[in-house]
């Protein structure tokens, strides 16, 4: 990096705003993958001004840029793969403006997801797209990752609630798209950006939609003997036209997991859980509680427990979103998958993903959202040991592709980044790679902008390679 | 042009068979777009031959127009240049429909209508009642960006389509998305094509989740003296813990119109008439549920209305509710039909403030001397129409009062299109709007998906 450059963004910026010690930057390197690249300068802008400054000084000198939130993300996505510039918002999270009357808000990016919900819950409103690192992610990771959920099931994903943006250009310019009223004439600019993972723009206020908080929540608890019948049970509460706000499953070997850290009252002998919330009007609530739970029976549930009170139902639920927490105790690193399937094919594949385990020598634990056939398989591995490295890699391919072949996708909420570039030839033709990349290089010409992410470099075909040795995955997936 | 008539129609017989290609005149006319005839149609039968197409009309600089039932092809701007109708009407299948994941993947040229009734069968539906249910495709609904009144409920297509296929200007046949019901793999390039009018790609396959079809859905009208009684009603509904189907508010013309002889064709008289008054606004909310939520509904939406000052307030049967939302789902194509000169412009603003944009606008028609009818959803989007009389050579009038409401809206943080009017009155009318500061960065897309121009030129926001 040009020795000036630090000095140029000292000016912009002011002096405690800039870090470029190796120490310093050394806290950058990571987010929630398993992926490691560091940056030469980390910068704390404040302003929307100052954001276009920093995008004007990298293009005179050439360097690239990366945005970043809370460093939550799980693809690799806020990492500065080429080095250059991280440009972190944490001190952008102020709430600009809170319109209650027409439920929306208008936010800076560091904004942290949870706090705006808490920011509005005294007019029961939220802001419905709930990532399980919501304590800590930001908004502006939630817009450039198009994050997901338990409750995205019912409530839609970041992109459903998410209206205008005012976005600064990798050429330094201040546009905004979209608009809080709704159908903004034009092309859907605001839908584009939403999951573009931070390659096409930085956007440094964000309009969102807020939602009415239900008037009931009942959540249930399913208990199973195997993993089979948990799976039987959310194709037919799918197929029966049942939409709970949330459908998550744990599966026996990961609920035991949780269970020696969260104390949630999971039961240890069971093969599998599905926690499940339905919500609504009382009435409504009331009536799909009652028809979930007979579709659990049906199924060979053995047990199905509501929440008798917020404080059980909360219990439940921080069992479930500190999950990958419990994970990270049993084992120096672990690879998380987000591959999608069709819903009806929930029992082939959770007995696929069990066989390619066995075939690989690991336990493979399922910790997902089934309502949305968003999987998250969980592959155990010491990283120091590259053959078992290898062997992760392997098994983790052989699910994705599994998962294509049923008609999926390779990540339903965590994204491409760094991590799944090399998966996308096998979803998309060279000639659909090449529109994107157009559709990329229109907005971000220089390609300055979050460089080295979502396309594959080489025009190679889904080859295996081996990443660099990942280190700690202290990772919290939606 | 470089090619003659007859050869443009020769070509396009050679890639999707003489028998799909017409230069006949008289069949052309009804290709016509604002009173102008393409030089030829052509309904090919896959996206190969639409790619095919594409590439030839690139290299013999023709413009192409999609279209498939051709009940909307007088929104927007008139293209600048129109050679070749592309009309979808042959790729009318449902590729895939699976229950069981509530995902259903259809060709463009599809019937809406159909595509209902293929999900019916299952207790299943699309959550869009789009006007000229009976003729559109799902194609042209998607294309044109067409709400209905269920968004209130289920939003708009932007939050149920999955995934497209398509084929851009450069003859390149591509996708986006996916069918399943989560997926971030990409970018979501189909955002871009709802309600691009055809100037970014041609639709071929749409990919939608799909919803379990209300079953016993009712609706509660209210009667109100004033819009601000009507209009008060949307906001204590968003207050409440009520998540109705539907919620609209239909000015006393509008609902006049609606209970007219044209509207019920055999049946005149409209659902719930008893509650009516002479010159009265009439608010509608569709609900469903089961016994108990329904009765909760009912009990408590009669209550709201009541301390909004509703002068009256029923609650229809299922037979009726279905003839009302059908009537209310074809407001805008009763309105072109009933009246040759009217100009309607559609509105969105913050739902808080469509009683200020309303009082606004109906002032604006006054002033102007014209008459004018409204429908306002609970969203925030406005229908509202000008009312104008050719006789009098209203169309200046029109345009100012259009104006004006657009720099109302401006105002408010909203915007206003024109996407119906008379041909001749375009030229007068700021149809998408005044400019927007986006307008360059959608000029960049319509750069990468359409580089020769092709598709649809001038319709489009900004002259895209």
């Amino acid at each position: 990096m040009d020795a000036r450059l630090p000095r140029d963004l000292q000016k912009l910026l002011g002096r405690d705003a800039i870090l470029h010690r190796p120490e310093d930057l050394l806290l950058y390197e990571y987010d929630g993958s398993v992926e490691v690249a560091r940056a030469q300068a980390v910068v704390f802008p404040q302003t929307t001004e100052q954001v276009a400054g920093i995008a004007r000084l990298a293009n005179r000198y050439q360097t690239p840029i990366v945005g970043r939130g809370a460093g939550t993300g799980l693809s690799g996505g806020a990492l500065a793969r080429r080095g250059g510039i991280l440009i972190v918002f944490s001190r952008m999270n102020r709430i600009l403006e809170l319109d209650l009357g027409n439920q929306t808000a208008r936010v800076q990016p560091g904004v942290v997801n949870a706090d705006l919900s808490a920011a509005v819950a005294h007019a029961g409103l939220h802001f419905a797209p709930d990532p399980s690192s919501q304590k800590a992610c930001t908004i502006g990771g939630n817009v450039a990752e198009n994050s997901g959920g338990p409750h995205t099931l019912a409530y839609g994903v970041t992109a459903n609630h998410v209206v205008a943006l005012q976005v600064v250009t990798p050429e330094g310019e201040v546009v905004r798209i979209g608009s809080a009223a709704p159908d903004a004439p034009g092309y859907d600019l605001a839908g584009l950006f939403v999951g573009s993972e931070g390659t096409i723009g930085l956007a440094t206020e964000i309009t969102v939609k807020l939602t009415r908080l239900p008037e009931a929540v009942k959540t249930l608890l399913a208990v199973f003997n195997t993993v089979d019948d948990a799976t039987e049970t959310v194709v037919e509460i799918t197929a029966r036209g049942i939409t709970p706000a949330a459908c998550e499953m744990l599966d026996g070997w990961t609920l035991r997991a949780v269970e020696a850290y969260v104390h949630a009252g999971f039961p240890l002998d069971s093969g599998a859980v599905l926690l499940m919330d339905v919500d609504g009007l009382r009435e409504a609530a009331e009536s799909q509680a009652k028809a979930v739970a007979d579709v659990c029976q049906a199924h060979g549930a053995r047990e199905v427990r509501v929440a008798r009170d917020a404080k059980e139902r909360d219990l439940l639920w921080k069992g479930r979103k500190n999950a990958f927490g419990a994970v990270g105790r049993l084992s120096p690193t672990y690879y998380v998958q987000d591959g999608v399937i069709p819903r009806t094919k929930l029992p082939a594949t959770l007995r696929r993903i069990d066989a390619i385990g066995k075939k690989y020598g690991f336990e493979i634990g399922n910790i997902f959202h089934a309502g949305d056939g968003n999987l998250h398989p969980i592959i155990l591995f010491d990283a120091r040991d590259p053959e078992q490295f290898r062997r992760a890699v392997g098994a983790s391919d052989e699910i994705i592709q599994y998962c294509i072949e049923m008609g999926g996708s390779i990540t339903g909420e965590h994204g491409v980044g760094m991590e799944k570039d090399r998966l996308m030839p096998l979803l998309f033709s060279e000639a659909e790679l090449d529109l994107m990349r157009r559709v990329r290089d229109a907005f971000n010409p220089k390609g300055i902008l979050n460089p080295g992410k979502i396309f594959p470099a080489g025009k190679g075909c889904g080859e295996i390679h081996v990443r660099p040795l990942p280190t700690a995955g202290a990772a919290t997936p939606a | 042009m470089s090619v003659a008539r007859a050869s443009c129609a020769a070509r396009l017989g050679e890639i999707a068979g003489a028998g799909h290609t017409t230069e006949d005149p008289a069949q052309l006319a009804g290709y016509a777009i604002e009173g102008a005839a393409p030089r030829a149609a052509v309904r090919p039968a896959s996206s190969a031959e639409i790619a095919e197409i594409i590439k030839f009309a690139v290299s013999e600089r023709l413009a192409i127009v999609p279209c498939g039932a051709r009940t909307k092809l007088g929104i927007g701007l008139p293209p600048r240049q129109y050679d070749i109708a592309l009309d979808l009407t042959r790729m009318d299948r449902v590729i895939a429909f699976d229950p069981g994941d509530l995902t259903l993947s259809v060709e463009a040229g599809i019937p809406f209508r159909q595509v209902q009734a293929a999900l019916a069968e299952h207790g299943q539906f699309l959550p869009l009642a789009p006007p000229w249910m009976r003729r559109t495709t799902v194609g042209g609904t998607i294309a044109a960006g067409m709400d209905g009144p269920l968004r209130q409920l289920y939003g708009t297509a932007r939050d149920f389509v999955l995934g497209m296929e398509f084929v851009t200007g450069d003859g390149v046949a591509a996708k986006s998305g996916g069918r399943v019901v989560k997926n971030v793999t990409g970018y979501d390039l189909h955002k871009l094509m709802i309600g691009a009018l055809g100037t970014l790609g041609i639709l071929t396959r749409i990919n939608f989740r799909t919803f379990p079809a209300p079953t016993g859905a009712r609706a509660m009208i209210a009667c109100f003296d004033a819009a601000s009684g009507a209009l008060d009603l949307p906001r204590r509904i968003a207050q409440s813990p009520l998540r109705p189907l539907t919620v609209d508010v239909l000015s006393p013309a509008a609902h006049e119109l609606l209970s007219s002889a044209v509207a019920g064709q055999a049946d005149s008289r409209p659902p719930g008439e008893s509650a009516f008054r002479e010159g009265c606004w009439v608010l509608g909310a569709g609900f469903a549920g089961d016994e108990s939520a329904c009765a909760r509904y009912e009990r408590e939406l009669r209550a709201m209305a009541a301390e909004a000052g509703a002068t009256g307030a029923v609650v229809l049967s299922e037979e009726d509710t279905r003839v009302f939302f059908a009537r209310h789902r074809e407001w805008i194509p009763l309105v072109l039909e009933s009246f040759a000169d009217a100009a309607i412009l559609r509105i969105g603003v913050p739902p808080a403030r469509m009683g200020e944009i309303l009082e606004m606008a109906t002032n604006a028609a006054g002033e102007q001397g014209l008459r004018c009818a409204a429908i306002a959803r609970g969203a925030g989007v406005i229908y509202f129409a000008l009312l104008a009389d050719a006789a009098r050579r209203d169309a200046e009038k029109a345009a100012l009062a259009a104006g004006l409401i657009q720099a109302a809206c401006a105002s408010l943080g909203g915007h206003a299109t024109v996407p119906w009017c008379k041909a001749e009155w375009k030229g007068s009318f700021e149809v998408w709007g005044g400019e927007s500061g986006a307008v360059a960065q959608m000029r960049k897309m319509k750069g990468v998906f359409d580089p020769g121009g092709a598709l649809s030129p001038g319709r489009f926001v900004g002259g895209i």
